[in-house]
């Protein structure tokens, strides 16, 4: 001490609280959000991970085979505890009557009518793991959890011990699921031509008659030709369809007779089957390889079962798309609003109310916005593009109905205001002195906006886009009305002319999160789903986002620099 | 220091005056030879404060003219008033004429850009565009539609290598100007500015902003544009008047107070007024 106290300084002068505050504050929010995202990555990375299969017989004799999907506690009224036998009850009531259960995916919904079974612990008797036993995922009625009896050939056993049927149907179901993926194929590509120019042709009859009438010459001439093609055509048709009946009476000769746990039986094409692994007998890297096939199958094929199972390349396909005609459509139409309101309009109560009204529009509901544009797009300009060029199509709508443009177009008007927000920011950030020397150079204001203030601009512009973006694809309500679906067979870009069909509905992964999840009627399977779904509309976004940001970095570089 | 302006009184205002008398009664003149600019009886008001007092000057051709003063006695104004930058700003009124090699600045019928076109300025914030430095250089040529390569070329060599800085650049003239330091790219909004061969020349306070090493550059790059180009150059720093202009003219509170030759108003003022801010005294 050298004989002068030191003058304390009290404690919020010195601003430790309000560290604690604002650090407390962004730690909470971080926490949220990296919680959010912890669920849903561990249960979305988790849900195609193979499960073993759990056979449970419980104190009344019933077995049960299937996968223990999850658990639960519930609580048992004394009533039902008096009707258990006396040691369960006396257990139950030792644990303040709270019982646990287990629900049993236990799939056969052709045999049982159930995919799911809750079992009660206090019920079961014992659990075991058969290793014979075996998950079939099919085409059609969902899971088949049971036992491989024989496989067959024209209705006769080729085999019918275990060893034998497993490598036999390994032997057959390769080819049988080529078989399956090359009518699939015939049927979309070449039937879906035929169909096409069949569709093309009654198009060309009906222009003629809205043309020239029906009793004229012209319509009679181009009714024969179309008439003549129309033969050909059918013609070919049949030949395909030939094709397709020869290929799948080849299939319809092996089957696979699977037993339930039961003792049922049920005699399936093996074309049918997905995949089927014997989920007890699988070491790690066998695991890994059916969770990686789900994996392929998710992002590449189109989905089945209602939407629970299978793939969703359709909606990855639809999000992408509509997001990226969004962008297009949002970035001219912001950035020249809000060129006008920074640079010509003159600043004044009119311009302020004006700029008010654009923020308050990002506050409008999103549905709203989805009113909106079905009516205006689908109904008003849809309706007139169809009467003008579109009328021999009539009465089914072309462009007059939800299709991607409109959706897209609604949600740029949805996330306008964020880009002309953004803009205008960056315009007023250009620093004067540039804009002077580019006067002082006998620039006129066009030039100058243009070569100067524009390109400076743009790397603002571009955070008002990842902005956009981020609100865009995550939004599913004004899409619901103005051009998604629950299931979109035909993608908005294909092999025919013109090749972009933008008056096409589309899947989005915001819907199918929700369709999945809440629209199913086996939503008990699509839960797991609707994680994945999400998992991936987050990397989604996320990817686009990031494309967004390595330009705005590029662009910075270029115009702003790292001087000063 | 002040920087109070006198309030405009009614009788004052450029509405309520008659025409400026022509030919205006004194244009001071420093010199008999040939004169670039001439600046006729000259008011200026921001709003209702006035900020240039009955300018009447002329500046010779060939040479460099420093307008000296303290802060706010309206020497930036008025350089700024030379190629219309004060039109941009909306308050501003003036009042008088100028006449750039015999033609009208303010007259009815002057095309602003070709005025600008005919003017090349520097200005005291470093203000190169965001474009490589071979674009900056040929910015107003290319706002003229002019495409030709070999004019490109020839333009930025020349104007790069009489602003002092081909050499130090001529290997990277595509890469970005904000990539140089600071007295490069005010030697480059000088390369910028003479590229369009200017009848006159404005700088407006352009070592300000730069440590002493690029401002002995710049000065000396202003040294040897004389006789290439008229320049007029404002400045706060009263040793760079002395060190690099022929003539030097002292503005205080909007008006004109002493214009003659720099070493006169340096050694030998005139008035007092000027004595005691050479010197130092106030200011």
């Amino acid at each position: 001490m050298n004989g002068h106290s030191p003058r304390r300084t009290n404690l919020t002068a010195r601003g430790e609280p309000m560290v604690w505050l604002t650090g407390g504050g962004l730690a909470l929010a971080t926490l949220m959000i990296a919680g959010l995202l912890l669920l849903v990555i561990f249960n979305g990375t988790m849900t195609f991970w193979p499960k073993r299969l759990a056979q449970t017989t419980t104190t009344t004799g019933a077995t049960y085979l299937g996968e223990v999907t999850r658990g639960e506690r519930f609580r048992l009224s004394p009533e039902q505890i008096a009707a258990l036998p006396a040691e369960a009850a006396a257990t139950l009531r030792a644990t303040d009557n709270v019982a646990a259960r287990k629900l049993l995916r236990t799939g056969n919904f052709d045999l049982t009518g159930d995919h799911f079974k809750w079992i009660n612990s206090h019920e079961i008797a014992r659990t075991e793991f058969p290793l014979e036993a075996w998950m079939f995922e099919r085409q059609e009625w969902g899971v088949f959890v049971g036992f491989m009896e024989e496989v067959r050939v024209d209705g006769v056993a080729v085999a019918s011990e275990p060893a034998a049927t497993e490598s036999k149907f390994r032997e057959f179901h390769k080819a049988a699921r080529d078989r399956y993926h090359q009518t699939r194929h015939i049927e979309k590509s070449e039937i879906g031509a035929v169909n096409a120019r069949i569709e093309k042709l009654r198009l060309e009859r009906r222009r003629a008659e809205l043309l020239s009438g029906r009793d004229s010459a012209r319509f009679r001439d181009v009714a024969a030709s179309v008439a003549e093609q129309e033969r050909v055509l059918e013609a070919e048709y049949a030949t395909i369809g030939a094709r397709v009946l020869a290929i799948r009476t080849e299939d319809a000769r092996t089957t696979l007779l699977l037993r339930e746990i039961g003792g049922r039986t049920k005699e399936i094409k093996l074309s049918e089957i997905v995949r089927a692994y014997p989920a007890n007998r699988l070491n790690w890297f066998q695991q890994l390889g059916v969770y990686g096939s789900r994996w392929v199958e998710f992002l590449t094929d189109e989905p089945r079962e209602a939407n629970t199972e299978g793939g969703v390349l359709p909606a990855i396909f639809g999000t992408v798309m509509m997001t990226l005609i969004m962008s297009l459509a949002v970035a001219p139409f912001g950035v020249i609003a809000a060129l006008y309101l920074r640079e010509y309009a003159k600043q004044g109560p009119l311009l302020s109310a004006v700029r008010i009204a654009v923020n308050n529009l990002a506050g409008v509901p999103s549905i709203v916005f989805g009113v909106f544009g079905l009516g205006f797009f689908c109904y008003v300009v849809g309706g007139s593009i169809d009467n003008v060029f579109f009328a021999e199509r009539l009465p089914s709508p072309t462009y007059g109905t939800g299709g991607v443009l409109w959706a897209s177009l609604t949600l740029a008007l949805l996330t306008v205001p964020v880009v002309i927000v953004a803009t205008e920011e960056a315009l007023a950030a250009v620093p004067g002195s540039m804009r002077e020397g580019s006067y002082a150079c006998g620039a006129s204001k066009w030039q100058t906006i243009r070569r100067i203030v524009l390109p400076r601009a743009m790397p603002g512009v571009m955070t008002g886009l990842i902005l956009a973006m981020a609100r865009g694809a995550g939004e599913v309500a004004p899409l619901m009305i103005t051009g998604v679906v629950k299931l979109a067979p035909e993608l908005p870009v294909d092999g025919h002319w013109p090749f972009l069909h933008l008056h096409r509905s589309f899947m989005h992964l915001g819907f199918h999160i929700y369709d999945v999840g809440f629209q199913s009627p086996n939503s008990e399977a699509g839960k797991p789903m609707v994680f994945t779904t999400t998992l991936l509309l987050i990397l989604l976004i996320g990817l686009l986002n990031l494309s967004a940001i390595y330009i705005r970095n590029r662009l910075r570089r270029r115009y702003i620099g790292a001087q000063f | 220091m002040t920087t109070v302006l006198e309030k405009p009184t009614a009788a004052a205002g450029p509405r309520d005056r008659q025409p400026a008398p022509t030919p205006p009664p004194t244009v001071p003149r420093v010199a008999d030879e040939e004169q670039i600019l001439e600046v006729r009886q000259f008011n200026l008001w921001y709003g209702a404060a006035q900020a240039l007092f009955d300018i009447n000057l002329s500046f010779p051709k060939g040479k460099v003219t420093a307008l000296i003063g303290p802060s706010g006695c309206g020497k930036s104004t008025l350089i700024r008033c030379i190629n219309r930058l004060n039109d941009l700003v909306d308050i501003v009124r003036i009042d008088g004429d100028m006449l750039l090699n015999g033609r009208s600045i303010y007259g009815r019928d002057v095309d602003v850009i070709e005025l600008r076109k005919r003017t090349g300025m520097v200005f005291q914030k470093t203000n190169p565009f965001p474009m490589s430095i071979y674009e900056n250089v040929i910015y107003s040529l290319r706002i003229d539609g002019e495409n030709r390569k070999s004019i490109l070329d020839e333009t930025v060599e020349r104007s790069l290598q009489r602003a002092a800085l081909w050499d130090e650049v001529k290997d990277r003239l595509h890469q970005s100007a904000l990539q140089m330091s600071g007295g490069q790219q005010q030697r480059l909004c000088i390369a910028r500015a003479i590229a369009a061969e200017p009848e006159v020349l404005l700088m407006d306070e352009p070592c300000s902003a730069l440590d002493p090493i690029a401002t002995a550059k710049i000065e000396e790059l202003i040294y040897q544009l004389r006789g290439l180009y008229s320049v007029i150059i404002v400045t706060h720093n009263m040793q760079q008047a002395t060190r690099c202009s022929d003539y030097t003219a002292f503005f205080y509170l909007g008006k004109l107070v002493e214009y003659d030759a720099t070493e006169k108003i340096f050694t030998n003022p005139g008035k007092k007024q000027t004595e005691d801010y050479v010197s130092g005294r106030f200011g």
